[in-house]
């Protein structure tokens, strides 16, 4: 197949951009010292970087004469599901009393 | 077959998902609550649909979209079920 030169280009910068916030995800899963703090990496940079090499895999696919719906569809469930799981987490620990790091002002604090 | 600079960024991006599913593993051996787990296991799941998105644009074929997502489906209910359990103790009514 012969694509044009930008398009090639874009999308492996795309790529590129995509895995590189997926490395950064995971990097803060295993870095961040707190269970809430940890929520907060993949929740968003996971969505960036999915959405970055969907993004990418569409451009190709429409260069292709090929209609990108599929991956329309996939990041539209990942950007919907991805803040109701968190939230769910979040309230999962907060049921369970998760230690957490941060500081608690004094009228907060319901030990 | 791929242009050159395509197939180079498709490698690179590979390598870094399989670091990045490398190191959620990591954080699901370690995760002292049980939350950080089922966190761990979420973010391999995304982990895993861009990693099969890459193999989809690497062969150049569309059969793999509907692989990954399912595999984003499965996550989802996956870890909506593991959170309702801790937070409610029982999945359905």
């Amino acid at each position: 197949m012969n694509l044009p030169v930008w398009i090639e280009w874009t999308a492996a910068g795309l790529v590129v951009i995509g895995a590189f916030f997926l490395l950064v995800a995971a990097i803060g899963l295993v870095r961040l010292p707190d269970f809430f703090m940890r929520l907060h990496a993949p929740t968003k940079a996971s969505t960036l970087g999915v959405g970055g090499i969907l993004l990418a895999s569409m451009l190709l696919a429409s260069a292709q004469g090929r209609p990108g719906v599929a991956e329309l569809l996939i990041s539209l469930f990942v950007f919907v599901t991805a803040p109701v799981s968190a939230n769910l987490l979040a309230q999962a620990a907060l049921h369970l009393r998760v230690r957490s790091q941060a500081p608690v002002h004094k009228d907060m604090d319901l030990s | 077959m791929n242009a050159p600079v395509l197939m180079w960024a498709l490698n690179l991006a590979s390598v870094a998902v399989a670091v990045a599913m490398v190191l959620c593993a990591w954080r699901l051996w370690l995760g002292p609550e049980t939350t950080d787990r089922i966190l761990a296991l979420d973010t391999l799941y995304i982990n895993m649909v861009a990693l099969v998105v890459l193999l989809g644009l690497r062969w150049n074929t569309a059969m793999l979209f509907e692989v990954a997502l399912l595999v984003s489906m499965l996550g989802f209910v996956g870890t909506v079920g593991l959170a309702r359990y801790l937070t409610r103790g029982d999945v359905v009514e």
